[in-house]
């Protein structure tokens, strides 16, 4: 674990998986944000944890199964009630490739 | 007349409500007229629903009048704003939300309404709860009731600060990391995070889904009960949702806490706790023992290693959970003459604030290549000692009792550009939510003429036995 340094790289990056468009000056000033923020996180690597499961939740609980049955969902004008776009009862977005 | 029915406790006015001496409308119109007097200045309330809380106050009354009616039926609430809300807009305190209007109701807005609660309107939240002082809203903060130049605390500060100034009977939160427990404590009034999995996460807009939890903020312990046997439950539609039974928390309230074995965890007063905070906590934990309880202190070493797991396991999950915000299915959306990628980045750049870009941005560090292990696994190994430590606490101890927060109320601005100050604000919450188990925030006097609250944490499913010190505590001090 790196103690408290981050590129500006790094901050592109981690930017770009996030889907997030900052402009320079908000890039730079999560940069120094981040570094200090991890840097806290040190203090994990204080103790022995070779031997410790990692927990995703806190009750031992099993898959939860579901009897395969068709049921009614909302309906369609509803899902779509709050859409930017909709085209033919879809959710209509930018293209993807060029024609 | 209406200033006493808007400050009456939930049970106060239930009783009223039983006995014909006030109606549904009364109640509602008492709380409207408050929020009319208050809320400009607090802004708890992102949305108030005027006619449809009427409607639903005239409704309650006729199954009052018709006998029969559920312990909730006519009283007036609101719900954090990150509760779903069928036809009612759901902000999340995020321009990116703005105009959203849910399709379905919550899990719990529905019990809500088919126990005849009277819904006035939506409250004000740090961005997808996000925060420990309520300034990290897209709409502007909301201001503590006991000193208007002061936070609420966070993220349920609107619920928090509408319950402290009689602007609903009582409210519902959530807490991801505190955020039901801090406003309470704060707001000087009571607070309950549930054991995980107790009530329904369904239509509660997800942040840190391992760690949310939904709970009540009331103005006495026996309102908490009252209104968490309504909420709680296993349902179908939240596949965390726990199937055990839940039993009537308001019955069993009065027994008593002789023989209770409270334990007070030392590193919970470690350095760092204002004097007056703790003056307060000790008194009240004094007065346990008074009661009857045997105290002792105990350790739980890991509670210092909590806060950074924390800081790692809820951005990282809340960078999942958030992804879905891209301008396709709802909410904002940024289309330039760009292609796919640039409306999700664009959308994003635009619709969230900066707190939550900053923990999106960690989140997604903590879960990239070449850094999962190092943060993300080491974190939820974290996890499992901090669970540990109140597994072990709880083979000795009934409850146990701490401070919710190292300080009282902070000012406005204090620490808005300071995040690692912000974060240090949940050091003393942020473990019960990493361990899944229940607490109860309950007020217990004062540090320089502002709320301190006691925090009382049970095992898992012990709602009940935390309900009844936490009551017996208050009994006490009324």
């Amino acid at each position: 674990m790196s103690e408290g340094e981050l590129s500006r790289a790094e901050v592109d990056h981690v930017a770009r998986l996030a889907r997030l468009a900052l402009d320079d000056a908000e890039a730079e000033r999560y940069r120094v944000q981040m570094a200090s923020i991890l840097a806290q996180f040190a203090v994990l690597n204080e103790l022995n944890l070779a031997q410790i499961p990692p927990s995703a939740g806190v009750h031992p609980l099993s898959t939860v199964m579901e009897s395969d049955e068709p049921r009614p969902s909302l309906p369609t004008a509803a899902v779509l009630a709050n859409a930017p776009a909709v085209e033919d009862a879809q959710f209509k977005v930018p293209p993807v490739f060029e024609e | 007349m209406s200033g006493a029915l808007a400050d009456l406790p939930l049970h106060r006015a239930a009783d009223l409500l039983r006995r014909r001496e006030v109606s549904s409308v009364d109640l509602t119109r008492a709380a409207l007229t408050r929020i009319d007097e208050r809320d400009g200045e607090i802004h708890a309330y992102l949305q108030v629903t005027v006619d449809q809380a009427l409607d639903a106050a005239r409704a309650a009354d006729d199954r009052l009048a018709a006998g029969d009616a559920p312990p909730l039926c006519g009283i007036p609430y609101a719900l954090k704003d990150n509760i779903s809300t069928i036809g009612i807009p759901t902000t999340c305190g995020s321009r990116i939300l703005e105009g959203y209007v849910p399709p379905y109701d919550a899990t719990v807005t529905g019990k809500l309404k088919a126990a005849g609660a009277v819904l006035l309107g939506k409250l004000n939240l740090d961005e997808f709860a996000m925060g420990s002082s309520t300034e990290f809203s897209a709409y502007g903060p909301t201001r503590n009731p006991r000193d208007t130049t002061r936070v609420p605390g966070g993220s349920s500060g609107g619920p928090g600060a509408a319950t402290a100034a009689g602007m609903g009977q009582f409210t519902l939160g959530s807490d991801t990391g505190g955020s039901v427990r801090l406003p309470a404590s704060f707001c000087g009034v009571v607070g309950m995070k549930p054991t995980y999995g107790r009530v329904s996460r369904y239509g509660l807009v997800a942040y840190g889904s391992s760690l949310d939890q939904i709970g009540p903020l009331t103005r006495s312990v026996r309102d908490a009960a009252l209104v968490l046997t309504t909420i709680a439950g296993h349902d179908a539609r939240d596949s965390t949702s726990l199937d055990w039974p839940v039993p009537d928390y308001n019955a069993t309230l009065g027994a008593g806490i002789s023989g209770a074995r409270v334990g007070v965890p030392r590193e919970y007063f470690a350095s760092g706790l204002e004097p007056g905070v703790e003056r307060a906590v000790r008194a009240a934990i004094d007065r346990l023992r008074d009661l009857g309880a045997s105290v002792e202190e105990v350790d739980m070493p890991h509670t210092r290693y909590a806060l950074a797991a924390y800081y790692v396991i809820a951005p990282a999950e809340a960078s999942a959970n958030l992804a879905r915000y891209d301008g396709v299915k709802y909410g904002l959306s940024v289309r330039d003459d760009g292609d796919l990628l640039a409306m999700f980045s664009r959308t994003r750049a635009q619709g969230f604030g900066a707190e939550v870009k900053r923990r999106i941005m960690v989140g997604t560090y903590a879960l990239s290549s070449g850094y999962y292990d190092a943060y993300y696994v080491k974190a939820q190994q974290v996890r499992t000692l901090v669970k540990g430590d109140f597994d072990r606490a709880f083979e000795r101890f009934d409850v146990l009792a701490a401070p919710t927060c190292p300080t009282v109320a902070f000012k406005i601005g204090e620490k808005v550009d300071d995040p690692i100050g912000m974060y240090l604000t949940d050091v003393l919450t942020v473990t019960v939510n990493c361990a899944g188990v229940p607490a109860i925030v309950v007020p217990c006097g004062e540090s320089d003429g502002l709320p301190v609250g006691l925090q009382l944490i049970g095992p898992a499913g012990g709602e009940a036995r935390l309900l009844e010190v936490a009551h017996a505590y208050e009994e006490s001090s009324l």
